[in-house]
């Protein structure tokens, strides 16, 4: 099929559509039976010890108290004591947003202190609820050192060039999530001139690429970043924001999103709402989890594994 | 008890007021509500007169917040179960949404008060 490597003159609106049609058809995996259990990390890691392993977390939502997870700090707490036991110790973890509930000082403090305990350098981005104070300041301050505008930046390490990017910021009437003209820009500066042979990693709070414009699951100018990083050979999307696994492999792209440690939110058209998903207590924790990432060297891909709590 | 009886005078002074006179219940606010549940405002699209004070509140789990498209209006953000009120004095059309959940949106259709529609 057509896809983001397609005609050099593929317009946006194409390049939507195209995702628009993978995304609400069969093409992304919502993966139930992804190798969950830490042996499988165990193998993963063993097979290419010198490998890069990152984790990624996400939407910890500390704060929140409702009936879907009254104890979101629990929860959070118990899937940095899974990441403090696997085996091999991760490079960094990337949060990839919504660490706090209602950006009330008192969460973004609780939420160091637990993901501190993981003693890991930590990659954030921000998700909608960390910008909920209102001069739109306190997660500026406490992760934004060394990030442009709203808190986007990139880094490098193992060979792979991470990009963290945000599109919870002025997002517009009827509209999905917003990268805006300014962080495009910065973004095709800042990959011009690296080898296409360069592994991409980039991540962000909302789904790039379209899942459910219903819900407001995608990002209005996501296909307009991926257009800007179709030339590689190897790119990795993780987002977050709709606390749920689904991945979907498109040409050189690999999609990802992961889930909560809070609570989960109903598959795409399944409720009437996105609203947190209330399941038995003995369900709950296999709906919630982490991502342990390994990147191997002279793969194309990286393994991607999720592990609920 | 005695707090039952006044507050049984007045209601009968005000329901007396209101009956007897459109000038003095004009001069009253109205009021109207918009409820936010499931991640909707309802109803969608509200008519009031001038003066109208709205109130949303938030029925959802989730924080929700108000926004005018015209940026006349913007609300903080409202936990589950708080309140965000405007008054509409300038007859117009307000379109508005979540500015945590775009895809919320709404309307606000605000028509001259009664009285100075002949103006």
């Amino acid at each position: 099929m057509q896809t983001f490597d397609g005609n050099d003159g593929l317009s946006r609106r194409r390049v939507l559509e195209c995702m628009t049609w993978v995304g609400t058809g069969v093409l992304w995996t919502i993966s139930g039976g992804v190798p969950s259990s830490l042996g499988l990390i165990d193998q993963a890691v063993a097979e290419e010890a010198r490998g890069l392993t990152f984790l990624q977390i996400s939407d910890s939502h500390v704060g929140f108290d409702k009936p879907a997870n009254p104890n979101a700090r629990g929860t959070l707490e118990e899937a940095i004591g899974r990441i403090n036991v696997v085996p091999v110790k991760p490079a960094f973890m990337i949060h990839t947003g919504d660490i706090s509930h209602l950006s009330k000082v008192s969460e973004f403090d609780d939420a160091d202190r637990i993901i501190s305990q993981a003693r890991l350098d930590v990659h954030y981005v921000p998700g909608e609820h960390d910008f909920l104070d209102e001069e739109q300041k306190l997660y500026r301050e406490r992760y934004g050192r060394g990030t442009k505008g709203t808190g986007w930046y990139s880094f490098d390490a193992g060979g792979v060039h991470f990009i963290g990017v945000v599109n919870v910021v002025d997002l517009k009437a009827g509209g999905l999530g917003n990268l805006g003209d300014e962080q495009l820009a910065w973004l095709e500066a800042d990959v011009k001139g690296r080898s296409a042979s360069t592994p991409i990693v980039v991540f962000a709070h909302i789904p790039l690429w379209t899942v459910y414009p219903e819900w407001g699951w995608g990002t209005e100018d996501g296909g307009r970043a991926l257009e800007l990083l179709k030339r590689f050979g190897s790119v990795t999307v993780l987002n977050g924001h709709i606390h749920q696994v689904m991945q979907k492999v498109e040409g050189n792209v690999t999609f990802h999103t992961a889930r909560s440690t809070a609570f989960p939110q109903p598959a795409p058209g399944s409720a009437p709402s996105p609203g947190p998903m209330k399941v038995a207590d003995d369900k709950l924790r296999t709906l919630l989890g982490t991502a342990s990432i390994t990147f191997k060297r002279g793969a194309e891909r990286l393994a991607i594994i999720d592990t609920p709590l | 008890m005695r707090a039952t009886i006044i507050a049984g005078a007045l209601g009968a002074i005000v329901g007396g007021a209101m009956a007897g006179s459109v000038l003095l219940a004009s001069a009253q606010s109205p009021t109207s509500t918009v409820a936010i549940d499931n991640f909707t405002f309802n109803p969608q699209t509200l008519t009031v007169k001038a003066g109208t004070i709205v109130t949303w509140t938030n029925k959802d789990d989730i924080p929700h917040a108000i926004a005018a498209v015209g940026k006349q209006f913007k609300s903080k953000v409202m936990d589950t179960d708080n309140s965000y009120s405007f008054t509409f004095t300038t007859p117009g059309t307000y379109a508005y949404f979540c500015s945590l959940h775009p895809h919320m949106t709404g309307t606000i259709m605000v028509e001259a008060a009664t009285g100075e529609a002949g103006h």
